[in-house]
């Protein structure tokens, strides 16, 4: 549904706090599945809401290994970065049934894996995420071959986006060209603004979707100021960034330097628990598992994510291509900044920051990359 | 035309019979199994004993006497296809803590009669004695896995037990990690998946049931416990619990036993 911005002059309007409950349920009474950032076991994860269930007034310290909640000493409903959820989670699904057999006699009937779209709408997707569905549309439908549970949830998602008002501690989508300001993919972009006088959202109007789904809200159009403002919020935002890449050809940067002493470095840490992969929001790799009932009637496939720091992803007749960790970590590292251009023509990474919070022992893909390139400059 | 059905046995060795009862636990899946097998041998749950060869052996406990060295040779002979169920069929299990320390000290303060006991200085694992076809790990087994291992077995194809970490698991449930959000010592990133992420679902750190997972780096996961505060004493216990034979746990436990004693 979300199409590229005309080049029409932007439509800006002002919500209140009431506008946005009413915006929620507006998407409810159209029969949608409102998903958006909630509080939930010590973290915002994304669930599913009725109404302004939003985080109010919280925040999340985030550093390598770490994250925390904290009070803001606001009222703000998306005063807070990315959580340990992802999008992914609900668009490329991460276990479903391919299919499923059965025998009768000498027959056997196969019914493929139902597939049932969930009229997804997606509440206070940021731009690194943005950026990370547009990376997951071309893998997974923007090739020869389409999966289809992944194009059945994807098309018709309505996104409201959020531009971010606070960059998290391993935040660095400004390295990687992704946020913090939401720029296409949209069908209705946020940006809180909250002062003395008042606690409003700036709207921007992303797809006729978007348009029609705001004109029946409350609204007044935005004023000089208000876009002021909204402007000053992202900018404070790029400018707080709490990682960066080194400013140079990452790309051309590890692929020189696949034998660095520095990879044997990291491997003496990484676990190859897989964390980083399973939070990241482009890894996209699954694979499949068979299943076979006692009696031998009925059998079925499922797929599940996968890593590439398990053996068995790399595995083939006679053990697995990758079994050292090193091999393991460089595949992932040289994967998500080098070799995704080759495969897809952008990079693997959106700067989020997720492989940095939920790595279990804090490794870092920016202090990784800053290692390799400040040795060459040595 | 009515072919044999497979024969299938299970074992007892040093255990506590937990992993022997999941299987009877199963039961919404007890009477296909049945259908599925004919259940020659399985002292939990029937008495009649057959002779002869047993197309699938399932080996619960593990090895701790001299006649229990003799009778698994025995039921290696008698089994085509061996799988051991179990941290103590793959590990040791918790009595595997005897391989820690003077099996004869114990003895003489458990016993008023220690000259009648006959036992081994370790506890070890069926495949230190004999060749097992497959290991199906946890403390208890997963009880789904089983039944899968025993479908697997009869549809010829591969189990789905994989030897992954808890972590992955634990990810696709999506679970808030308790490591990272709440500082909770986790064994979930070197343990075998397997139990589902048990506890983590239940927002406690994983205790490792299911053994170490596939090259586990344990060392570096001790290191991040030590800077959450866990000194060497605790590091050593996390180690040696059902799986504390299992070598990457043995040696890890072992290295933070020797720092220690080093103090
Ligand atoms: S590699 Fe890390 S920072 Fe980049 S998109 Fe994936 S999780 Fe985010
Ligand atoms: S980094 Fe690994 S898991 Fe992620 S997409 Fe690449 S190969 Fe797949
Ligand atoms: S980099 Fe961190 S999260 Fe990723 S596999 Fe290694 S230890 Fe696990
Ligand atoms: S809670 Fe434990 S098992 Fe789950 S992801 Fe965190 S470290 Fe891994």
């Amino acid at each position: 549904m979300p199409q590229a911005s005309s080049s029409a002059a932007p439509e800006r309007y002002m919500i209140s706090v009431d506008g946005l409950r009413l915006l929620i349920e507006a998407l409810r009474a159209r029969g949608r599945r409102v998903v958006a950032p909630v509080v939930a076991d010590g973290a915002i994860i994304y669930d599913d809401i009725d109404s302004l269930e939003l985080p109010r007034g919280v925040t999340d310290e985030q550093e390598a290994g770490r994250y925390k909640l904290a009070q803001r000493g606001d009222d703000a409903y998306f005063g807070y970065a990315v959580g340990p959820h992802s999008w992914k989670k609900f668009l490329h699904k991460p276990a479903l049934r391919l299919w499923r057999a059965e025998r009768k006699g000498d027959e056997v009937t196969v019914e493929a894996g139902r597939i049932e779209p969930q009229n997804y709408a997606f509440l206070g997707v940021r731009a690194c995420e943005l950026k990370a569905i547009a990376i997951q549309d071309r893998v997974l439908m923007g090739g020869d071959y389409v999966d289809p549970h992944y194009k059945a949830q994807r098309d018709g998602a309505f996104i409201v986006a959020v531009n971010c008002g606070k960059a998290g501690g391993t935040c660095f989508c400004v390295s990687m060209e992704a946020g913090p300001k939401v720029t296409q993919g949209f069908d209705l972009a946020l940006t809180e603004l909250i002062s003395q006088a008042a606690h409003e959202f700036l709207v921007e109007v992303g797809s006729p979707a978007g348009a029609e789904l705001l004109a029946e809200l409350p609204r007044r159009p935005a004023t000089r100021e208000d876009t002021g403002a909204a402007q000053a919020v992202v900018e404070h935002t790029a400018a707080s960034m709490g990682r960066h890449m080194p400013q140079e050809d990452v790309p051309a940067l590890l692929m020189r330097n696949l034998q660095h002493p520095r990879w044997q470095e990291v491997a003496q840490r990484c676990l190859s628990c897989a964390n980083c992969t399973m939070v990241c929001p482009t890894c996209f790799c699954t694979t499949v598992e068979d299943h076979n009932d006692l009696a031998g009637v009925e059998s079925s496939r499922t797929r599940r994510w996968d890593s590439c720091f398990t053996m068995d992803y790399s595995y083939i007749h006679g053990g697995s291509v990758r079994p050292t960790v090193l091999s393991r970590y460089r595949q992932w590292m040289t994967h998500k900044l080098a070799t995704w251009h080759e495969q897809f023509g952008t990079y693997g990474c959106v700067g989020c920051g997720r492989c940095i919070t939920w790595c279990p022992v804090g490794i870092d893909i920016t202090e990784e990359t800053q290692a390799i390139a400040a040795s060459e400059k040595a | 035309m009515e072919t044999r059905k497979p024969r299938l046995a299970v074992w007892k060795f040093a255990s506590c019979d937990g992993c022997q009862l999941s299987l009877l636990d199963c039961e919404d899946e007890l009477l296909a199994i049945a259908g599925a097998v004919q259940i020659a041998y399985f002292p939990e749950a029937t008495r009649g004993e057959v002779r002869g060869v047993y197309d699938l052996s399932l080996v619960e406990g593990s090895i701790t006497t001299p006649h229990d060295v003799e009778r698994i040779h025995e039921v290696r002979r008698r089994s085509k296809t061996l799988v051991s169920i179990g941290a103590c069929a793959t590990a040791g299990g918790i009595q595997a803590l005897r391989n820690f320390a003077d099996v004869r000290e114990y003895m003489s303060l458990v016993y008023a009669h220690p000259e009648y006991i006959r036992t081994l200085e370790t506890s070890t694992a069926i495949s230190e004695n004999v060749h097992v076809d497959f290991e199906l790990r946890g403390c208890p087994i997963n009880k789904s896995q089983l039944i899968d291992v025993v479908s697997a077995f009869l549809a010829g194809r591969r189990p789905n037990t994989p030897t992954h970490s808890v972590c992955i698991q634990c990810k696709l449930k999506g679970n808030v990690c308790v490591m990272v959000a709440k500082a909770t010592p986790c064994l979930g990133p070197v343990t075998h998946e397997g139990c589902g992420a048990l506890c983590p679902s239940y927002d406690r750190g994983c205790y490792g049931c299911f053994g170490p997972k596939e090259t586990p780096n344990a060392p570096s996961l001790s290191g991040w416990f030590a800077s959450m505060g866990m000194d060497s004493k605790a590091l050593q216990r996390i180690y040696r619990t059902f799986n504390a034979h299992a070598e990457p746990f043995r040696k890890e436990s072992e290295r933070h036993d020797a720092q220690d004693r080093k103090g």
